[in-house]
C-alpha cells in the first residue's frame, strides 16, 4: 500500500488529473458540438496553441525559480520587430535564409533582454515582479516608439512556410511548441541547471550554502525566459506576418493562470512541464470548442476563468502542503 | 494545603491511530515553576495545546483551573478567562510596531477604537516595566530589539493580558548565558508575584535549578513529575530518553600532517589576527559566546566571505576563495548552525538535499543529470550513515532533527572533505540522537578528516574535542586540553 501510493505521488497524480480534465473538456465539446471531433478543428486549435504555449513556457520557469516574468509577452514583441527590422531592411529577396536568421535574431534578442532581467534579479537583487514590471514598461515605451503605435508587415513570402505550414500533416507552429516543451522537460528533470533552478526557487540561503551559484542560475531563468519569449515572436511575425506591439498582451495573467493550473507552487521550487503542456491544450480545447458552438470570444475567456478556478478547487486538497 | 494553578488528568490525544498523549496527568501549584521536558515529539506542544483550548482530548480526561470545576475539554476561551498564556519559541511579536503597541496588543484588539497611544495604554505599559525592574523603551521599534529583549516584551504582553498561568516553550534557546539569567530572574520575580511558570525546554542545565519540579514526557507517556532538588542533568537525560548516554572523552590520539592553517586572519567587526592549525583526524573545538567571531570565521573558511588580511592555507599551500564554491572543490565543508533554512532545503526530498552538493560529479555527461544516480547516492549514504529514512523521495522535513543532520552531513561528505566544519551540529537533536552523530564525527576524524567542532556546549568540547580555542570579541583568547579542565571549568571559561 504505502509502495503503491509512494509511486503514485506527486507527479503522475498531476499529470494524469491533467489528462483527466483534457479528456473530460473534449468528452463535453464532442457532445455540445456536433461537429467537434474532425480533423480541421484539431489543425485549428494546432495553429492557435503554439503562442500561449510557448509565452507559458516563457513564464514557467521563473515561476519555478521563485520569480515571475511579467516582461514576457513585450519581450516576444520586441524580438519580433527586431527579426523584422533586420529581414525588411537586408533580407527581403534572399529566400528561405531569411528564416532561420528572423528565428535567430528573435531567440538571441529573447536571450539577451532576459538575462539582462535576470542580472537585475540576481546582482541588485529587487523583487522580480518590480524589474520585470519595469522591463514590460519599458520594452513596450521603445516598441512603440521604434512603430509609432502602428504595424511593421510585410514580410517575405516565405514565412508562410513557418506560420501556416505543415509537416506531415502536423501544423509548423506546433512543432515548433513540442519541440520548446520537449527542450525544457529535458532542462527542467535532467540537468544541472533545472535541479538547481528548482532549490533556489525554494531556498535561494540554502542552495547558494550547498554551492549552488544563485547569481548565475537566476541569469540563466531569466535569459530562458526571454528566449522562449523571442521564439513566442518569432511564431506571431510568421502568423500574421506582421508585428504589432502590444498583440498577446491579453495571455500575460492566463500564462500565470496556466503555470498554477499545472500545479506549480506559487512559491516556487515544484511544478512539472508535462501537466503543463497538457493543461494548455485543454484551455485551447475549450476556445475551440466554445468558438465552434457560435459563443463569442469573450464567452470563451469567461469558460477559460471558470475553468482556471474550477481546477484549482478540486485541485485544493490534494495539493502538497509545505 | 497547596493551592493549585492547574489540574490536568488522564490527558488522551489522538491523531488518527496516533496516540501523541496517553493518559498524561499534569497539575502546576499557583506561583510555581515548574520544567515540561521530553524529547521532540514526546507530546510536550501537544499537552501545551490541550491545555491552551487548541486540541480537544479524548473523552476521560479531566481539566480544571484554581479552585473552579473541572471540565472535559478547554476551550480557548476558558484558557483566556483563567488566564492561560503561551510564549512560542517564535515569540510572535510585531517587528513594525512599537514596545508598548506589542505589549497592549491584546487590549487594542479588544476595544480597538482606542487610540493606540492613550495615557491609560502608556501608563499600563511602565507600570509593567517597572513591574519586572526591566530596561525597555516603550516608543522603542520591537524590530530593533535582540531576541532577548523581544522576549520580554512576548512577557510583557501577557502580563498585560492578566496571565495567570504562562507556558514558555524553549525560552532559552537563542539567549546567551547573561541573557539567560536576566530571564531567570524575572521568573522568579513572576512566581513571587503568584503567576505560574512552565518551561518547555530540552535544553536542561539552566532551568533546572530555577524549577520545583520537573514533568517527563515521553513518546506520550508521563514519565512521572519529580522535584528537582537532587535531580542532575544526567539523571533528566536518562529519563527523558530511556537511555544512559554516556560517553567516554576521546583520550589522547595520534594525527597525520596539517591540513588547514589560518595565519593572523582578520575581517573587520568580526574577527581579528585569528590564527590556528588543524591536523588530520583532529578535531579542533572553537568555543566562546554568539558574536564572539565563531560562526564568522567559520563563513570566511568556507568562502562565504572574504578575509581582510591574513592566510589561509590548505596542506602546505594558500588558497584563496572567490565564492563557496571554491571551498568546496579544495576540500572544505561546512555544516551550517541553521539547518532550517540554511542547512537543508525543507520542502525538497531528501535525495535533492543529498545531491545538491555534487551535481557536477553526479552529471555524467555533463549535460545529462540522470535522477537514477541521485537516488543512488542517496541511498548509499542513507545506508552509510544509518539513517532512519522512509521513503528517500519524502520533503527532508519530514525527518527528525537527528536524522534530518545526518542527511546534512551526507550532502557535505559526499563532497569527500579534507576539513570539515562543524557549526552548532546539535542544535534541535535530542539527546538520544546526539550521540549518534559525535559517533559519525569520531569515525570521520578516524579516517583522517580534520574537523572543526564549533559549538557554546562545554560538555560537548570537552567530550569530544582534541584541542580547543576559546574566542572572545573576535579574538582568540586561550588555547587549552580540554582533558586539563573539568566540564565546569571549561564552562566558566566559555562565558566569563
Amino acid at each position: 500500500m504505502r509502495n503503491l501510493s509512494a509511486k503514485w505521488s506527486g507527479d503522475r497524480i498531476e499529470l494524469a488529473a491533467m489528462f483527466a480534465f483534457l479528456a473530460a473538456v473534449i468528452l463535453f465539446f464532442s457532445i455540445a458540438a456536433p461537429n467537434f471531433l474532425s480533423l480541421g478543428i484539431f489543425r485549428s486549435m494546432a495553429f492557435q496553441l503554439p503562442e500561449l504555449g510557448l509565452l507559458t513556457l516563457a513564464m514557467f520557469i521563473p515561476i519555478i525559480a521563485g520569480g515571475l516574468n511579467l516582461a514576457v509577452t513585450f519581450s516576444a514583441n520586441i524580438c519580433g520587430l527586431a527579426a523584422a527590422f533586420v529581414v525588411q531592411s537586408a533580407l527581403m529577396n534572399h529566400g528561405i535564409v531569411a528564416i532561420p536568421a528572423a528565428l535567430l535574431i528573435s531567440i538571441f534578442t529573447g536571450l539577451v533582454i532576459g538575462m539582462l532581467i535576470g542580472a537585475m534579479v540576481a546582482y541588485v537583487g529587487a523583487h522580480p515582479i518590480l524589474v520585470t514590471l519595469g522591463a514590460m514598461i519599458l520594452l513596450r515605451g521603445i516598441g512603440e516608439t521604434v512603430t509609432r503605435g502602428g504595424d511593421i508587415s510585410g514580410m517575405p513570402d516565405v514565412f508562410e512556410v513557418i506560420g501556416h505550414g505543415s509537416l506531415f500533416g502536423i501544423p509548423v507552429p506546433m512543432i515548433i511548441f513540442l519541440a520548446a516543451v520537449g527542450l525544457c522537460f529535458y532542462i527542467m528533470q535532467f540537468t544541472k541547471l533545472g535541479f538547481s533552478i528548482h532549490m533556489v526557487g525554494s531556498n535561494p540561503k540554502a542552495a547558494l550554502f550547498s554551492g549552488i551559484n544563485v547569481n548565475r542560475v537566476l541569469v540563466w531563468v531569466y535569459g530562458l525566459s526571454g528566449a522562449l519569449s523571442g521564439l513566442a515572436g518569432f511564431l506571431m511575425l510568421t502568423r500574421f506576418n506582421s508585428v504589432r506591439v502590444g498583440h498577446g498582451e491579453s495571455y500575460l495573467l492566463i500564462t500565470i493562470l496556466a503555470c498554477f493550473l499545472a500545479g506549480a507552487n506559487p512559491f516556487g521550487g515544484f511544478g512539472r512541464v508535462l501537466p503543463l503542456a497538457v493543461g494548455l491544450i485543454s484551455l485551447q480545447v475549450i476556445a475551440s470548442g466554445m468558438n465552434l458552438m457560435g459563443a463569442s470570444q469573450h464567452l470563451a475567456t469567461v469558460a477559460w476563468g471558470a475553468f482556471l478556478i474550477v481546477v484549482m478547487a478540486v485541485r485544493a486538497p490534494f495539493q502538497t502542503k509545505s | 494545603m497547596t493551592d493549585y494553578a492547574l489540574k490536568a488528568e488522564n490527558i488522551t490525544q489522538k491523531f488518527g491511530a496516533f496516540s501523541a498523549l496517553k493518559n498524561v496527568s499534569f497539575d502546576l501549584k499557583v506561583g510555581e515553576v515548574h520544567c515540561l521536558a521530553g524529547e521532540n515529539g514526546c507530546g510536550k506542544s501537544t499537552l501545551i495545546k490541550v491545555i491552551n483550548g487548541v486540541h480537544r482530548p479524548e473523552p476521560g480526561a479531566r481539566i480544571g483551573f484554581g479552585s473552579g470545576q473541572s471540565a472535559g475539554h478547554i476551550t480557548p476561551s476558558d484558557a483566556k478567562r483563567n488566564g492561560v498564556h503561551v510564549i512560542w519559541q517564535d515569540l510572535a511579536v510585531f517587528p513594525d510596531l512599537t514596545v508598548a503597541e506589542n505589549i497592549t496588543f491584546d487590549s487594542f484588539v479588544a476595544s480597538p477604537l482606542k487610540p493606540v497611544g492613550s495615557r491609560d495604554r502608556k501608563r499600563r505599559v511602565n507600570e509593567i516595566i517597572a513591574r519586572l525592574d526591566i530596561d525597555l523603551d516603550p516608543d522603542e521599534l520591537v524590530g530593533n530589539l535582540s531576541i532577548a529583549k523581544r522576549q520580554l516584551v512576548a512577557i510583557c504582553r501577557v502580563l498585560d493580558a492578566d496571565a495567570k498561568i504562562i507556558f514558555m516553550d524553549e525560552p532559552t534557546a537563542s539567549l546567551t548565558r547573561k541573557e539567560t539569567e536576566s530571564l531567570l530572574r524575572i521568573v522568579r520575580r513572576l512566581s513571587a508575584a503568584g503567576i505560574s511558570v512552565v518551561f518547555v525546554s530540552h535544553r536542561l542545565a539552566e532551568v533546572l535549578d530555577v524549577c520545583e519540579r520537573v514533568t517527563v514526557l515521553r513518546d506520550g507517556n508521563l514519565v512521572g513529575t519529580y522535584p528537582t532538588e537532587g535531580m542532575s542533568q544526567k539523571k533528566l537525560s536518562k529519563l527523558m530518553t530511556g537511555m544512559d548516554v554516556h560517553e567516554e572523552p576521546r583520550g589522547p590520539q595520534t594525527f597525520g600532517e596539517t591540513a588547514i592553517e589560518v595565519k593572523g586572519l582578520t575581517r573587520r567587526g568580526e574577527f581579528a589576527d585569528v590564527s590556528f592549525a588543524v591536523r588530520r583526524g583532529e578535531i579542533l573545538g572553537l568555543t566562546g559566546l554568539m558574536g564572539s567571531g565563531r560562526t564568522e570565521i567559520a563563513l570566511t573558511l568556507f568562502g562565504m566571505n572574504k578575509a581582510d588580511a591574513g592566510q589561509i592555507l590548505l596542506e602546505g599551500k594558500p588558497v584563496s576563495f572567490g565564492s563557496n564554491k571554491d571551498a568546496i572543490a579544495a576540500g572544505i565543508a561546512y555544516v551550517s548552525e541553521d539547518r532550517l533554512n540554511l542547512g537543508l532545503i525543507q520542502n525538497q526530498s531528501i535525495i535533492n538535499n543529498t545531491a545538491i552538493t555534487v551535481l557536477d560529479d553526479l552529471a555524467d555527461p555533463p549535460v545529462f543529470l540522470a535522477p537514477s544516480r541521485l537516488s543512488q547516492l542517496c541511498t548509499s549514504w542513507i545506508a552509510r550513515l544509518k539513517t532512519k529514512v522512509s521513503d528517500p523521495r519524502l520533503p527532508v522535513s519530514v525527518l527528525s532533527g537527528g536524522n534530518q543532520q545526518r542527511i546534512v552531513l551526507a550532502k557535505w561528505l559526499a563532497t569527500n572533505p579534507k576539513v570539515l566544519i562543524l557549526d552548532a551540529p546539535t542544535v534541535g537533536v535530542d539527546v538520544g540522537a546526539k550521540a549518534g552523530i559525535f559517533e559519525i564525527v569520531r569515525d570521520l576524524a578516524a579516517t583522517g578528516m580534520s574537523i572543526i567542532l564549533i559549538s557554546d556546549e562545554a560538555s560537548e568540547i570537552h567530550t569530544h574535542a582534541d584541542r580547543c580555542l576559546i574566542l572572545r570579541n573576535g579574538r582568540i583568547h586561550q588555547q587549552l586540553d580540554p582533558a586539563d579542565v573539568d566540564e565546569e571549568k571549561l564552562e566558566e571559561l566559555i562565558n566569563a
